[in-house]
């Protein structure tokens, strides 16, 4: 038999138009963990996506083998009948279930429908014993850390006689000891013969675990190789994911700073649920007058977190820390407060956030500033539409009239409607999330021009990408963060994708 | 969490700027609805439904499903519901039975102190709901329970009969009658038609300013000619009854002002724009909150109302008062093309909904059909109402 368990080949997949993925090709060895690293967006979770029968086989181009049989995956449980289990970033277990019931959900030990509790039980603790969790089964899962339910995810994909294992960014919600332990659960699953594919950014860890690594960039992949050479180092990894000639052109700017308009200062935030869990690390920074000011992180860095509870505390749990507008200490508690004193924060998920997408145009554009349209708690509606419809005009929103349905309107249209909306509420500072995220190039261009303009006139502007080529492009100064600390403050001129990687990578310390 | 992978981005073309509109199937999918219900009555009942006497009846038996579904079309909007208006309808019919029978209150203080209870009632409510967390659901389950025990109590020595005629007046009276038929009404009747179409012409005059997509001419014509003769036709038998019933001006009024609430103002804004996405609204700084809370301040007090109104036409405040009345305050917004998810609903709608309930409450006693098999009916046109709503979204791809 062939030593290469997976064979995909020229996989191709697009989204109305958009590609995902352009012509990927990607061999594992039998046995080995093989690392998968990209920028956010290269592709790496639609490829495995595709692997898993997630999107069905005939929605994708190209030729996937598994043990040398052509596959033709239309569910997930065609490909885990075969032997091959995802185990997503967010983990899919039931809370309230026990850890035995959770291991063997869809697959329970039963006959005639009535479970075996005896057969179920005694087997999950094998498994648990195979994968180093020291818990009784009957446990219910909310009881346990994430980093003990990532491996009841792992005992369940080896209920199902898993032969690849494909894990999604396992440590990215973990803590130090508990990746140790999951690493070092990985290797040992290596010695019994299982394959790993592990989706990365952490290069510490692919270094420590990875037998070979493959890149992906833009939908194709850069290049494979051993992580046994010589040659495979960390600094070879960050310019393969990043080196991407600068193929967006960014409108010309000529930046005029002002007075410092926003300072944050000591800011602390824990995550909402895992309380004890700091998500935001003793945060500092400053925001000028017409300055335009990046902030680079990988998913799961903290950028989003650190925004959202700056905007009137809408995420997270005791946020402390300090907030300067103008030299002024400001007390920022609600989303009205930030909006009253001149924060608007445009999301980076658009459709859960940031529209309601069953309203027109003109009830998106209106949402946060209803009441300059009011008086005595009654809307001008008539005002109302000419505002709408002059920032369709004005921000290129293509659609019908004010009155078309949010839902829809393509990406960079949605894009156009938040921003307006913000626009219209008349801030002084503007935190923009992943303002190009899922739009097309036309767009984007047409969105970097508006917020040159924003700066133009004398606004803070705070852009968040996962797109370096981006920043790099378009902020006066750009601020690392990496597992929620501040690891660098990059000036324009010395702003290089390797240097920014290379906070952005940087870890604890 | 499902869409995600199944979404996909919108048309990257937009189609070029429609000056017309399409006809709203949907709107005339309910006037349908009802129109054939009120022809099916008609002829089932030998011609009875249409009775001048009959129709008086119905606009007074009805008039607590429609004043209950301002109210609740309001909550389903904003993505809660209310099982409770039925139980505290019941219990302010008591509390006004008392203020008058026990404490000899006068009729408007009555009244007065009734819509204080409502609004306590939705107050108390709305706290749970709004400040505390706890889903609509539970809280006016518990106060369906509550406040029916609390009916009891306040009626533990029975039911309270022969208010004052004033306070009947509400649910049972007209405004008189200056000859047959009556002028007034027919007057009332034009009115209203002419306002109506005086409206029409000026929403189509602005739409055709700002250069916005109008419905058709000839659609909004052959619309305002059947609206109109509808409500001539119903004025026409009312006037040759016993004249505009109070409760008709009464409901009149309600529909303009939270027609105008919800179109027009800021509260009526953020009650849609949490029900279509209430994350968008709160980072759009909605304080959702209170929103939430006046919306059962609110319910509570148009749930008085129509516990003012049941009384009042029954003349006696019963223990067992506005059972089931939720219910078809609930049919009546969905029948009127609420959705189950919120965002979308109308008063307009949620009234002839209510109108189609009262068709079928009354054509079918008329008919003597056995009360078992009303229910069984009922529950059948909201599932056929609603599943054709769903069909029909889905075949046209939209939400």
């Amino acid at each position: 038999m062939s030593n290469t368990i997976l064979r995909m080949h020229e996989i191709s997949k697009d989204f109305s138009g958009v590609k995902a993925l352009d012509g990927v090709s990607l061999e594992v060895e039998r046995g080995q963990v093989h690392a998968i690293c990209g920028e956010n967006g290269a592709g790496k979770s639609t490829l495995m996506k595709v692997l898993s029968g997630v999107y069905p086989h005939g929605t994708y181009d190209g030729t996937i083998e598994f043990e040398g049989a052509e596959t033709a995956y239309k569910t997930i449980n065609d490909s885990e009948a075969d032997g091959i289990v995802i185990i997503h970033q967010e983990l899919a277990l039931s809370p309230y279930l026990s850890i035995a019931e959770n291991i063997f959900l869809g697959n329970e030990n039963a006959r005639n429908g009535v479970i075996d509790w005896n057969k179920t039980n005694r087997e999950a603790t094998l498994l648990l014993a195979r994968v180093g969790l020291d818990e009784n089964p009957a446990t219910k899962i909310l009881e346990l850390g994430v980093g003990k339910q990532q491996l009841v995810e792992i005992a369940k994909a080896l209920s199902k006689r898993v032969k690849l294992l494909i894990l999604d960014e396992p440590t990215a919600a973990l803590n130090d000891e508990d990746s140790d332990h999951l690493l070092s659960l990985i290797n040992h699953l290596r010695e019994q013969g299982i394959t790993s594919i592990i989706i990365s950014h952490k290069l510490k860890e692919i270094r420590k675990i990875a037998d070979t690594v493959t890149i992906i960039r833009d939908g194709r992949t850069v290049e494979t190789f051993s992580m046994r050479g010589e040659d495979a180092t960390e600094a070879r990894i960050i310019r393969s994911m990043v080196g991407r000639p600068l193929d967006h052109l960014f409108p010309p700017r000529d930046p005029h700073i002002g007075e410092e308009i926003l300072r944050v200062e000591e800011w602390n935030v824990y995550h909402p649920v895992d309380t004890a869990r700091k998500v935001v690390d003793n945060a500092h920074f400053t925001v000028r007058a017409g300055e335009i000011v990046g902030f680079a992180g990988l998913m799961g860095a903290g950028r989003t977190e650190l925004a959202m509870s700056i905007f009137g505390r809408s995420y997270g749990t005791n946020i402390s820390g300090r907030i300067y507008k103008n030299g002024k200490e400001i007390t920022v508690r609600t989303v009205d407060d930030a909006i009253r004193h001149g924060i608007a924060y445009a999301t980076e998920d658009r459709k859960k956030y940031g529209l309601n997408l069953i309203g027109d145009i003109t009830v998106n554009v209106s949402a946060a500033a209803l009441g300059k349209l009011a008086k005595n708690g009654v809307i001008d509606r008539n005002r109302e539409y000419a505002t709408a419809d002059s920032y369709r005009r004005s921000m290129n929103i293509k659609a019908p009239s004010v009155r078309s349905i949010t839902g829809k309107l393509s990406g960079g249209n949605q894009q156009k409607v938040v921003l307006s909306k913000w626009i219209f509420s008349g801030p002084d500072v503007l935190i923009l999330d992943e303002p190009t995220r899922g739009i097309d190039v036309g767009a984007k261009y047409e969105i970097y021009g508006i917020i040159n303009e924003l700066a133009a006139q004398g606004k803070a502007v705070i852009v968040i990408s996962s797109e370096l080529p981006e920043l790099i492009g378009m902020a006066d100064r750009i601020y690392a963060i990496s597992e929620g600390k501040l690891t660098g403050e990059v000036p324009r001129a010395e702003a290089t994708q390797e240097v920014l990687m290379h906070y952005m990578t940087a870890g604890k310390g | 969490m499902t869409d995600t992978l199944t979404q996909q981005p919108a048309d990257l073309h937009p189609a070029k700027p429609r000056r017309r509109m399409r006809i709203d199937t949907r709107q005339y999918g309910i006037f349908g609805a009802l129109a054939i219900v009120v022809l099916l009555f008609q002829v089932l009942t030998g011609g009875k439904l249409l009775f001048p006497l009959n129709v008086n009846n119905l606009i007074l038996q009805n008039a607590y499903v429609l004043i209950l579904a301002i109210g609740m079309v309001i909550v389903i909007i904003a993505g809660h519901i209310d099982l409770s208006v039925g139980s505290v309808a019941a219990m302010v019919g008591a509390v006004a039975a008392l203020s008058m029978s026990q404490f000899h209150l006068p009729w408007y203080a009555a009244v007065l102190i009734s819509l204080l209870v409502g609004a306590a009632v939705g107050a108390w409510q709305g706290y749970w709901i709004a400040f505390v967390g706890i889903p609509a659901f539970i809280v006016t389950l518990a106060g369906m329970l509550v406040f029916r025990g609390l009916t009891l109590v306040l009626l533990t020595r029975g039911t309270i009969s022969g208010l004052e005629d004033p306070f009947v007046a509400i649910g049972a009276g007209s405004l008189g009658k200056t000859g047959n038929p009556d002028l007034i009404t027919l007057l009332i009747g034009a009115v209203a038609v002419v306002g109506l179409i005086g409206m029409g012409l000026r929403t189509r005059r602005t739409l055709k300013r700002l250069e916005l997509p109008r419905e058709p001419a000839g659609s909004f014509w052959l619309k305002s000619i059947l609206v109109s003769a509808a409500i001539m036709a119903i004025a026409w038998l009312l006037a040759n009854a016993k004249g505009t019933p109070v409760i008709l001006v009464v409901l009149g009024v309600l529909i303009l002002s939270y027609t105008f609430v919800l179109n027009r103002t800021v509260f009526g804004r953020h009650v849609y724009a949490m029900g279509g996405n209430l994350f968008a609204a709160v980072m759009s700084g909605v304080k959702t909150k209170w929103v939430n809370f006046f919306i059962f301040v609110n319910m509570g007090v148009l749930a008085a109302l129509a516990g003012i109104v049941s009384t009042a036409r029954a003349d006696s405040a019963v223990a067992g008062a506005g059972q089931n009345f939720e219910l078809d305050a609930i049919a009546a917004v969905f029948i009127g093309g609420a959705s189950v998810q919120g965002g979308v609903g109308t008063i307009g709608g949620a009234i002839i909904g209510g109108l189609l309930i009262g068709v079928l409450n009354q054509g079918l006693s008329i008919l003597a059909v056995d009360a078992a098999w009303q229910q069984v009916i009922k529950g059948l046109v909201l599932l056929i109402a609603v599943a054709f709503d769903i069909i029909s979204k889905r075949r046209s791809g939209g939400r």
